[in-house]
């Protein structure tokens, strides 16, 4: 059964055309991107706000809680029912997937964001303000590059469940990955689903080692403990092997 | 100068933190708020650069009424220390102390390596500055903290108990320190402690708040410990309050001249050299080594550093009259050791020398201030 998976995955013929697993995967890329998109638009500056002002921060709390409890499945359905007459053409399905999958994304964001940004040493809030940084630049120059390691998190564990879930878009008609695991269950094709539901999972272990180097590259090492080698200095070298000797 | 004109504070909840205060810190000088926790000491700090705004009064920065300018124009111009350093976690030592000159626009080199100046200036070595907070001990990020506020030469530093969670012998260093800079920098400094010695240590003059927000007595540190205005105050400033004011009591000892010995030197030049049966050995720059036990030199041995007897505190000769009974009641010898800038042996001095002198200048300003 494993093996009829990767002969599956191994067939170039699967792989190419309008139907193959390339345009798919493209087509999941971009609504997963899509909504993303729009997660962070909504989600950042919202944390950002709350964290900054540490106004709002219960209610949205709730809000997102209550979000995150949506059954995203019935809510697509739902969405495409009640608004189908409304939409354009080309958004009568794609409207309804996207919103469900930024609903489903906004939550993490928004309050590792706001938690990330509430979790900065007031000690170190209080010298920026201090010494003069207006909330602006307390916010830039403080609160986001110490709230980072929280807010990419925040932004992964949104992508990974974006990700996992772009594939109900083929249940009303759309493409991606998830189109071969519905037609797979349809056509009681084994290995076409099995090797959609593969796909799903290779595509978000990579965006997610893609995510972490971007994380190790934009955090600061004075917040991630990585911190220079001692090499970098002559005398910290020389400290370090009189104490060898 | 800093000037609080009856200044109020009452926090939205009722509680009134400040009540009336009304004060001068003159400019160059260090003005020290001390006071139990819950007086107020933070909060009349907090108003000066705005972090807490009046209810009423003014707060004056020489002739500027502080409310009436832009807050964050305001605090670029006065230097910010409080207790936890609050350096900033992201960013490198010698980019943490440039902060407020970078905010000002000033070029981003000419920042760091003025920043790298004053990391030397207090007393943090230059290899640290590429170094993150988190890699520096607690006396050590206290000293960033301070340098940061100097960076832009502001000429008036608030500090908020800075060196209170350090433990102590950091803390008499880095008071130490700081008191040196004071003396090369004459800034205006406002310095919050609830530590009445750190006050009495470090105070031009001080201030004693009490709770409820009201001041108490602002007075220079001996007449604080001498003169006391009410029982308040006299139960802060403590119990050995008389001791602790000879810190302030400097008079002119006749010291003793004392025969010294050498490391290496015999029983025999002990025996000559002491006086009750102590000898002082000194090194080749007369700076004062230990007292030796002439009994403890059997025949014909010599003096050797395991020998030396330690116990004894040195004295400047141009220091306080506490300092010289001190040093006096501390020496094994019963004579305790003066010395002078060099740290060069000047005399020696009994207790009751020190007392003598230290009854005769009390009894003369009795005799001379009739009240
Ligand atoms: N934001 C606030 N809201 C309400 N009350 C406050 C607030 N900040 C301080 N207080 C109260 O005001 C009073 C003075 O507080 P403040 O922090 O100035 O004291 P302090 O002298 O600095 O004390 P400590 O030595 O403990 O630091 C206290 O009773 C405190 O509880
Ligand atoms: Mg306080």
């Amino acid at each position: 059964m494993i093996s009829s998976v990767f002969s599956w995955l191994g067939d170039g013929a699967n792989w190419s055309g309008p139907d193959g697993i390339t345009h798919r995967l493209v087509q999941h890329l971009e609504y997963s991107f899509g909504a993303l998109v729009f997660v962070l638009i909504i989600g950042i500056p919202l944390g950002l706000y709350i964290g900054h002002t540490g106004k709002g921060g219960v209610a949205i709390a709730g809000v997102a809680n209550a979000l995150r409890a949506l059954p995203t499945f019935g809510l697509l359905l739902y969405l495409v029912i009640a608004y189908s007459g409304n939409l354009p053409t080309d958004w009568i399905y794609l409207g309804p997937a996207l919103f469900v999958l930024v609903v489903l994304g906004v939550p993490a964001v928004l309050s590792n964001t706001y938690a990330g940004v509430q979790n900065v040493d007031p000690a170190a809030r209080d010298a920026a303000r201090g010494m003069g940084m207006t909330g602006m630049q307390v916010l830039w120059r403080v609160e986001v590059p110490n709230a980072l390691p929280l807010i990419i998190s925040g932004i992964r564990s949104s992508l990974l469940q974006i990700v996992a879930t772009a594939t109900i878009a083929a249940y009303v008609t759309l493409g991606g990955l998830g189109r071969f695991m519905i037609d797979g269950l349809s056509q009681r094709d084994y290995a076409q689903m099995a090797g959609g539901a593969v796909l799903v999972g290779l595509l978000a272990v990579a965006l997610d080692l893609v995510m972490a180097v971007i994380q190790r590259y934009v955090v600061s090492r004075g917040i991630t403990g990585r911190y220079a080698l001692p090499a970098a200095s002559a005398d910290v070298v020389a400290a370090e092997s009189s104490v060898s000797v | 100068m800093i000037k609080f004109e009856s200044v109020v504070k009452k926090y939205p909840d009722g509680t009134v933190a400040v009540n009336g205060l009304d004060l001068v810190a003159p400019s160059g000088k260090i003005t020290v708020f001390v006071g139990p926790s819950g007086c107020g000491k933070t909060t009349s700090l907090r108003m000066i650069n705005r972090m807490i705004e009046p209810t009423s009064g003014t707060i004056w920065l020489d002739d500027q009424d502080t409310g009436k300018v832009d807050a964050s124009t305001l605090r670029r111009g006065i230097g910010y220390v409080i207790q936890h350093a609050g350096l900033f976690p992201h960013r490198t030592i010698v980019d943490n102390v440039a902060t407020v000159p970078l905010l000002l626009g000033r070029d981003k080199k000419k920042a760091r390596s003025q920043a790298i100046e004053l990391m030397e200036r207090v007393g943090l070595p230059a290899s640290f500055a590429k170094r993150y907070p988190a890699q520096l001990s607690g006396g050590q990020q206290q000293r960033v903290g301070v340098a940061r506020a100097l960076a832009a030469d502001p000429p008036v530093m608030l500090m908020d108990e800075p060196f209170s969670a350090v433990d102590p012998v950091v803390r008499a260093e880095l008071q130490d320190e700081f008191l040196r800079l004071q003396s090369e920098l004459g800034k205006t400094i406002i310095f919050v402690t609830h530590d009445i010695d750190e006050a009495v240590k470090l105070g031009d003059q001080v201030a004693v708040l009490k709770v409820g927000g009201t001041l108490a007595q602002l007075a220079s540190p001996a007449t604080l410990l001498t003169d006391p205005v009410d029982d308040f105050v006299a139960g802060f400033v403590g119990r050995d309050r008389g001791y602790r004011a000879l810190g302030f009591e400097s008079g002119q000892l006749d010291p003793d001249t004392e025969q010294t010995v050498k490391l290496g030197d015999d029983a025999a030049a002990v025996g000559r050299a002491a006086r009750d049966g102590w000898s002082l050995a000194v090194d080749d720059a007369r700076r004062p080594l230990g007292w030796v036990r002439a009994a403890a030199l059997a025949e014909g041995k010599q003096v050797t550093p395991e020998l030396l007897h330690r116990g004894g505190t040195l004295a400047p000769v141009s220091g306080s009259l506490r300092g010289a009974l001190d040093a006096a009641l501390s020496s094994p010898a019963g004579r305790g050791v003066l010395i002078d800038d060099n740290g060069a042996l000047v005399g020696t001095v009994t207790a009751s020398e020190v007392v003598q002198r230290i009854e005769s200048q009390l009894a003369g300003r009795r005799n001379g201030s009739d009240g």
